[in-house]
C-alpha cells in the first residue's frame, strides 16, 4: 500500500501538470474588459491539485497517512482475480454493446456473472438473463422512448419483431 | 385569511376526480422514474409533456408537478438500495443511505427519506403559500457575487465532509471542478481541456458519468474486493410494526437534519441557477457541522439521510417560485414546466397571480395533495424495494452493474460516456483503497458549472478586484463564513498538535 500511495500521488501530479498545460491553451490571466481568461479556472485549480500532490508526498515521506504506514499489498491474489473476472467481464460487456446490441450484451453479461461467477443454476441464470433485457426493452424503448444501441445488422430481425410489438 | 380562502379553493380544484387521478398517476410514475439510475424528474417531465395536451392546462401542470414530486421522492430509493444516486439531487442521500442499507437498516433509511421529504415539502408549501411575492424579490437580488459566495460555502462544507486527510479532500474537490470544466468555455465558447485531443471530450463530462462510475461500478468492485464476494444479507423482513418503529426513529433521530434541510433547501431552491442539488449538498454539510456526532456522518446517520431529502423536496417547491412569479426557472425541470405553461397560453410572471388566480391556486393546492400522495405511495412501495435488497449478492451485484451501464447510456446516449463510466469506476477503486474521499469530487462536478461563470462575471463586474465578495452586504458575510469553515480543519489540526506532547516529552 505504501508504494501505491506514492505512485498514485506521482501519477496525479503528472496529470495535474498535463491539465495545467492544456488549460494554458486559453488565456489564464485577467483580460481587461473580458474578465478572467477561459483557461484561468482549470489552470489554477490544477495548480492547487499539484500542491496537494506535493503535500501527499510529504505526508508519505513522514509516514503520517495510514496508507503510507501500511505494509499490506495494494491488491492480494483474490483482489487481482476479482479485477480480472469482474472487471474483464465489464469490459467485455461494454465491448459487446455495439456488436450484439445493448440488450444482447446485458443478456450475455448477466449469464456470465450469474452462471460462471455466481454459480447459480442454469435455469435461474437463463431466466434472469433473458427476462431482464426484455423488461429493459419495454421500459426504455416502449415507455420512455429512449433508443438503445441495436448492434450490427444481423440483430435487425429480432428488433423488427420487438418494435412491431411496441409501435 | 384571504390567502387561506384561495388555498382552500385551490385544494378543491386539486381534489377534483380528474386532477386527483392525475396526481396519483404522476406521483407513481415519477417515483419509478426517479428510482431508475440515469433518469430523473427532467426526463419524466420532458417525456410526458406531450401526453398532457390531452387534458386541460390546469390538470396538465398538476400532472407534471406531481411527476416532479414523485421523482424527488424516488431519487432516494436507488441511492439507498443500490448505492447509485439516480439524479444529482440524491447524491448526498447516498453518503449515509447506502451505509445504513449495508448495516441492515435500509427500511429505516427509506422511511426517513420519505418522512423527511414529506416534511420538507410541507414546510416549503407553507412558505410558498404565505410569502411567494416577497421571496421572489429577495431571490432576484442575488447576483453573481452572491451565488458564487454560496457555492464557496458549499465547497467549504465539502472540506468538512472529506475526513481527516485535508490535501486529499482538496485534491478531490479540485479534480471534480476541473473535470466539470472540460468541453467548451461557457463564456467565450472556445474548446477547452480536450484531453489527449479526443474530440468526444468536447461535449464535457456530465455529473452522472462520474457519479455512476464512482458509486455504481467503483462501489460494487470495492464491495466485492473487500468482502471477497461473500456479502452477508442482513436486511430484515419488512413488517407494518417495523415500519411504524422506523418512522418513530426517523422523527426522533432525524428531526434536526429535517429542519435544516426544510428551511435551507427552500431558500437555496428559490435562487435562480441553484436548485435542489446545491440545496441538498449544503444541507448535508450544515447538518454534519452542527451535529453533536459528526463522526457518525458517512457511516449511516439518520440525520445524514433526513437533511438532503428534506432539502431536495423543499428546494423543488422553492424552484417553482421564481418560475411562477418572475418567469425565471430555478432548475432544468422547472424550465420544461415553464415551456409547457407557455405552450398552454399561460404567461408566467407577476401578472399570473392576478390574471389566472384559479390556475395558480389550483397548482399550489396540488402541491399539498401531491406531497401527501407521494408520502403514502412511497411508504406503500418500501416493502418492494426491501425485497429487492434481500436478493443474494451474486444476483444483486450484476443487476447493479447492468443498471449502471444501461442507466448511464439512457442519460447521455453516448458510448464514449459508458467507457468513461468504467474508467471512473476502476479509478474510484484505486483511490478509495488509498483513502481518497470521492464524494467531494462528485459534488464539485455538479457545482463547478455554476461556480465558474459566477466567479468570472463577478470579477468582470469589479474589474478584477476580489474584494467584491467581501464588500457586498449579502455576499460578504457568506464569503467570510465560508473562509472560516475552510480554515477550521487546519486550526483544529494545529490545536491537536499543540495538545499532543512530543515523544519523550
Amino acid at each position: 500500500m505504501r508504494y501505491g500511495e506514492i505512485l498514485t500521488a506521482g501519477v496525479l501530479a503528472l496529470f495535474s501538470i498535463y491539465l495545467m498545460v492544456k488549460s494554458a491553451e486559453l488565456p489564464i490571466g485577467f483580460i481587461r474588459g473580458q474578465g478572467p481568461g477561459g483557461g484561468a479556472w482549470p489552470f489554477w485549480l490544477s495548480g492547487i491539485m499539484l500542491i496537494c500532490c506535493a503535500m501527499i508526498a510529504l505526508n508519505w515521506w513522514r509516514q503520517t497517512s495510514p496508507p503510507s504506514r501500511s505494509d499490506e499489498p495494494f491488491l492480494d491474489g483474490h483482489g487481482w482475480r476479482t479485477m480480472v473476472f469482474v472487471g474483464g467481464g465489464l469490459i467485455g460487456f461494454i465491448a459487446l454493446i455495439e456488436i450484439i446490441s445493448m440488450y444482447g450484451a446485458v443478456a450475455v453479461f448477466l449469464f456470465y456473472y450469474l452462471w460462471f461467477l455466481g454459480r447459480h443454476s442454469l435455469a435461474l441464470s437463463l431466466t434472469l438473463s433473458l427476462a431482464t433485457p426484455l423488461l429493459f426493452f419495454f421500459f426504455f424503448e416502449g415507455m420512455m422512448r429512449i433508443t438503445m444501441p441495436t448492434g450490427m445488422s444481423f440483430t435487425d430481425p429480432v428488433f423488427d419483431f420487438l418494435y412491431d410489438i411496441i409501435y | 385569511m384571504e390567502i387561506l380562502a384561495l388555498l382552500g379553493d385551490g385544494m378543491l380544484i386539486a381534489l377534483q376526480p380528474l386532477n386527483l387521478l392525475l396526481i396519483i398517476a404522476g406521483v407513481t410514475v415519477g417515483l419509478f422514474i426517479g428510482a431508475m439510475p440515469g433518469l430523473g424528474s427532467v426526463n419524466g417531465v420532458a417525456i410526458l409533456l406531450p401526453i398532457t395536451f390531452l387534458v386541460p392546462p390546469s390538470g396538465a401542470i398538476i400532472f407534471l408537478a406531481a411527476i416532479y414530486y414523485g421523482a424527488m421522492y424516488g431519487g432516494a430509493i436507488s441511492s439507498v438500495t443500490l448505492g447509485i444516486p439516480g439524479a444529482s439531487t440524491a447524491v448526498a442521500t447516498t453518503f449515509d443511505g447506502r451505509p445504513m442499507a449495508l448495516k441492515g437498516q435500509a427500511s429505516l433509511a427509506l422511511v426517513t427519506a420519505a418522512i423527511a421529504s414529506f416534511i420538507g415539502g410541507s414546510v416549503a408549501n407553507i412558505i410558498f403559500t404565505g410569502f411567494a411575492p416577497v421571496l421572489a424579490s429577495v431571490a432576484l437580488s442575488f447576483g453573481p457575487p452572491e451565488i458564487f459566495a454560496l457555492m464557496l460555502l458549499a465547497f467549504a462544507t465539502f472540506v468538512g465532509l472529506g475526513g481527516e486527510d485535508i490535501p486529499k479532500t482538496i485534491l478531490s474537490i479540485c479534480l471534480g471542478l476541473v473535470l466539470g470544466a472540460i468541453g467548451f468555455d461557457q463564456i467565450s465558447g472556445a474548446p477547452r481541456l480536450v484531453l489527449f485531443d479526443i474530440n468526444a471530450f468536447l461535449q464535457g463530462i456530465g455529473f452522472l458519468v462520474l457519479a455512476i462510475g464512482v458509486y455504481g461500478i467503483g462501489e460494487m468492485l470495492w464491495t466485492i474486493e473487500q468482502t471477497r464476494g461473500e456479502v452477508e444479507n442482513n436486511t430484515p423482513k419488512m413488517t407494518a410494526r417495523g415500519m411504524a418503529s422506523d418512522a418513530r426513529t426517523a422523527l426522533r433521530e432525524g428531526w434536526k437534519g429535517t429542519a435544516i434541510g426544510s428551511f435551507l433547501g427552500f431558500f437555496v431552491g428559490i435562487l435562480p441557477a441553484a436548485g435542489a442539488t446545491p440545496a441538498s449538498l449544503m444541507s448535508y454539510g450544515v447538518a454534519k457541522m452542527t451535529s453533536r456526532n459528526p463522526e457518525k456522518f458517512g457511516r449511516g446517520s439518520v440525520d445524514g439521510v433526513a437533511a438532503p431529502e428534506a432539502a431536495n423536496n423543499s428546494a423543488s417547491t422553492g424552484s417553482m417560485l421564481p418560475m411562477l412569479t418572475l418567469g425565471i426557472p430555478g432548475s432544468p425541470t422547472t424550465a420544461i414546466l415553464l415551456g409547457g405553461m407557455v405552450i398552454w397560453g399561460l404567461v408566467p410572471g407577476p401578472r399570473l397571480f392576478v390574471d389566472e388566480t384559479e390556475f395558480v391556486w389550483g397548482l399550489i393546492g396540488s402541491f399539498y395533495i401531491s406531497n401527501m400522495a407521494a408520502l403514502f405511495i412511497n411508504l406503500a412501495f418500501i416493502p418492494v424495494f426491501i425485497w429487492m435488497l434481500r436478493m443474494p449478492f451474486t444476483i444483486l451485484a450484476p443487476m447493479i452493474f447492468v443498471l449502471s451501464i444501461v442507466g448511464g447510456y439512457a442519460a447521455t446516449r453516448d458510448m464514449f460516456d459508458i467507457w468513461l463510466i468504467l474508467i471512473f469506476g476502476f479509478g474510484a477503486l484505486v483511490l478509495r483503497r488509498l483513502d481518497y474521499p470521492l464524494a467531494p469530487a462528485v459534488l464539485a462536478i455538479v457545482l463547478g458549472p455554476i461556480a465558474e461563470p459566477t466567479l468570472r462575471q463577478s470579477l468582470l463586474l469589479s474589474s478584477g478586484d476580489p474584494m467584491i465578495f467581501f464588500t457586498r452586504p449579502v455576499a460578504g458575510p457568506i464569503t467570510v463564513i465560508a473562509i472560516i469553515l475552510i480554515l477550521l480543519p487546519a486550526l483544529k489540526l494545529f490545536r491537536r498538535k499543540k495538545a499532543t506532547p512530543a515523544i519523550g516529552e
